[in-house]
């Protein structure tokens, strides 16, 4: 059997027929590339979640479950179901076996990011990736208290530039009613990108946040009783309460230690959970989710294989004049039944073709979405060996019910006369 | 049992010759065949026929005779049911489909009625077709498949213009003369043409047919040549009509 000739062949006859093939192969394309998509963003998901935090050993808030009390803090998803009183944290901050602590403060925005309140704390010891230190691309670390630090992606989306004034919003998103028009903030930094959380938010001091909330203690502006810049410099700007905590401790053999007494603290209710362990029960029930769906779409690419031998069976009753020329040609039955597995395993392997370039065209148009909206980070990056395997799969198995129309193209060829079809 | 009923006559008589002297000069031997496509339907037994190389056969007879039973018998896609077939001193019950196949893509060029040609290559990759699937075909090319399909098609009238065009934009009469191409290409001892100009008007077949006699000539093939049209038969060196089996 001459193999050039047949994959010419089959290539002709592909090109022949391509506006009915199309369809199909476009069907085969987008399952592939759901497929190959889905356990591309299992990959880079989960190596985003284990780069969002690094080197805090505890993170403290109000009790409630170390998924909430992980996703508000380090997500900027969801919210805190209540606060730390101040001295809470001052005692905290006594502890000797605490080596460092992050004041985190949340519930406004600026322009559906998250207004972060924090303090100089933050640039010391929140780590991010490898142990990565949150770096300025521009300008420097606020110190005034109406100053603001912004992350990438916000100075990116709204075009903001050092020395720019910005107006916090009251509450989170997109469009907020209550705006704190009176105290506008300067933007003295701009951070570099991150790939974390930390590019969609905004970094303003606790005293900044107090400062603004003078005279919304009942959640709304109540007029006469809120302040001009100048007159809320004058007062005592520390906070009553911070919404969580990051914890560094020194030994770590006694983060544990720490960890229990916080969470039995006769302070007030509060938990402290270990960052990694909520991360790896977070991964745990995504986890369960996106093998599901890889697992659905396995099935998905099966059925537009099926779809695809149902097609090139249609397509065979129009054959039957070709198969005569070729058979009276001396083509073998083989050569009949390898032209159409060959067929079969050419639009598998244009399928998968198409698919990784619609998959790199899609991550590319849809990573600052995910960013934007999921605080995942997702890159192009090679195809690692389990996508190669799960590409090469499709062809393979395209191979395998390739077989039936050429099982079919066999029989049928093998009764061929000639110049006509024997009778069945 | 079905007896072997099928009544044929020699309309003119053919080269007869003796058993014994087969030689390889022989195209084409048949003696006692019968064949049935199954057993609801009465068998066919052939008349008796040697054709010499270069030599060319009229086959006639009404629909239903046999004519393509014969021409697919020629061809090896089916095996005789009894009685030889030798085709070049070879006698194709003897060998495997494969080898029949084989053979059959060494020897034989094939013209069918009409549809001839494959609709997704152009008109040159017909052509060569028999040479891609043979190397003896291709050994007896001229220098090259491509050069041979050339000179055939210029030998039977096909613009040059339409060479690489696909072949559904030709003619019927230039499909068929693509065919005789393809058939002629590689020089084959033997061409089956089936009824290759019933689609054709008359001025179109007789010059159809003086090119394909005409270069078979050329080529020193035989051409076995099945119509209904008997005003055709006396350009043939030998006749055979077959009657519908009662």
């Amino acid at each position: 059997m001459n193999l050039r000739l047949t994959l010419s062949l089959a290539m002709a006859s592909l090109w022949y027929r391509r506006r009915v093939l199309a369809l199909v192969t476009l069907t085969l394309t987008l399952s592939i590339t759901l497929l190959l998509g889905v356990q591309y963003l299992r990959t880079e998901v989960k190596q985003s979640f284990t780069n969002t935090i690094s080197g805090t050993d505890l993170i403290v808030g109000a009790r409630s479950g170390q998924l909430n009390l992980l996703l508000y803090t380090v997500f900027h998803i969801g919210d805190a179901t209540n606060n730390i009183r101040w001295s809470t944290y001052e005692k905290l901050q006594e502890d000797e076996r605490i080596g460092w602590l992050v004041p985190i403060s949340l519930g406004d925005s600026y322009r559906g990011h998250r207004v972060v309140g924090t303090s100089e704390q933050f640039p010391e010891h929140f780590r991010y990736g490898r142990d990565q230190q949150p770096e300025l691309a521009e300008g420097e670390w606020f110190a005034d208290v109406f100053d603001v630090v912004l992350g990438a992606e916000v100075a990116l989306t709204h075009a903001h530039q050092t020395g720019d004034r910005v107006t916090l919003s009251h509450g989170g998103g997109k469009t907020s009613f209550s705006n704190h028009k009176d105290t506008p903030f300067t933007v003295t930094g701009i951070l570099a990108p991150t790939g974390t959380p930390v590019d969609q938010a905004v970094y303003v001091s606790l005293e900044g946040l107090e400062a603004i909330h003078i005279g919304w203690e009942s959640g709304v502006a109540i007029p006469g009783r809120t302040v001009t810049p100048e007159e809320a410099r004058q007062r005592d700007l520390t906070p009553d309460a911070i919404t969580a905590a990051f914890v560094g401790i020194d030994r770590k053999v006694l983060t544990f230690q720490v960890q229990r007494q916080i969470n039995e603290s006769q302070l007030e209710p509060l938990s402290a959970i270990l960052p990694g362990v909520a991360l790896s029960e977070l991964w745990r029930i995504m986890g369960q989710f996106e093998k599901a769906l890889l697992g659905i779409t396995g099935f998905v690419v099966v059925t537009s294989l099926i779809g695809l031998v149902a097609v090139l069976l249609t397509l065979q009753a129009q054959r039957r004049q070709e198969v005569a020329i070729l058979r009276a040609t001396g083509a073998s039955p083989a050569l009949i039944s390898a032209l159409h597995v060959i067929e079969c395993v050419l639009l598998a392997i244009a399928a998968c073709g198409l698919a990784i370039l619609a998959g790199a065209a899609g991550i590319a148009a849809l990573s600052p979405w995910l960013l934007d909206t999921w605080g995942v980070q997702v890159g192009l990056r090679p195809l690692n060996a389990t996508e190669w395997s799960i590409i090469a799969s499709v062809p393979l198995a395209a191979l395998l019910v390739g077989l039936i129309p050429a099982l079919q193209a066999w029989r049928g060829s093998r009764k061929q006369g000639l110049g006509h079809v024997a009778p069945e | 049992m079905p007896d072997m009923t099928g009544k044929t006559d020699l309309h003119k008589e053919s080269s007869v010759t003796p058993e014994s002297s087969v030689t390889p000069r022989q195209t084409l031997r048949i003696s006692e065949l019968t064949f049935r496509w199954d057993r609801t339907q009465p068998g066919i037994r052939y008349p008796d026929v040697a054709l010499n190389s270069g030599e060319h056969l009229f086959l006639q007879g009404p629909s239903g005779s046999g004519k393509s039973t014969l021409l697919s018998l020629l061809g090896g896609l089916i095996v005789p049911d009894s009685g030889r077939l030798e085709l070049l001193g070879t006698d194709l019950a003897g060998l495997t489909s494969g080898q029949r196949d084989r053979f059959r893509a060494d020897h034989m060029g094939v013209i069918f009625q009409q549809f001839n040609l494959v609709p997704y290559l152009s008109t040159l990759n017909n052509v060569t077709l028999p040479c891609q699937l043979s190397q003896k075909r291709r050994a007896r090319a001229l220098s090259s498949p491509e050069a041979e399909a050339k000179s055939l098609l210029t030998a039977l009238g096909i613009p040059q213009n339409h060479w690489h065009r696909r072949v559904t934009t030709l003619s019927v009469g230039q499909q068929q003369r693509v065919a005789a191409a393809r058939a002629l290409t590689g020089a084959p001892e033997l061409i089956l043409a089936d009824e290759p100009t019933s689609a054709l008007d008359s001025d179109n077949r007789d010059r159809f047919i003086e090119l394909l006699l005409g270069l078979a000539a050329e080529k020193h093939s035989s051409v076995v040549f099945v119509s209904h049209d008997s005003s055709l038969a006396q350009r043939f060196n030998h006749q055979l009509a077959l009657e519908v089996t009662p």
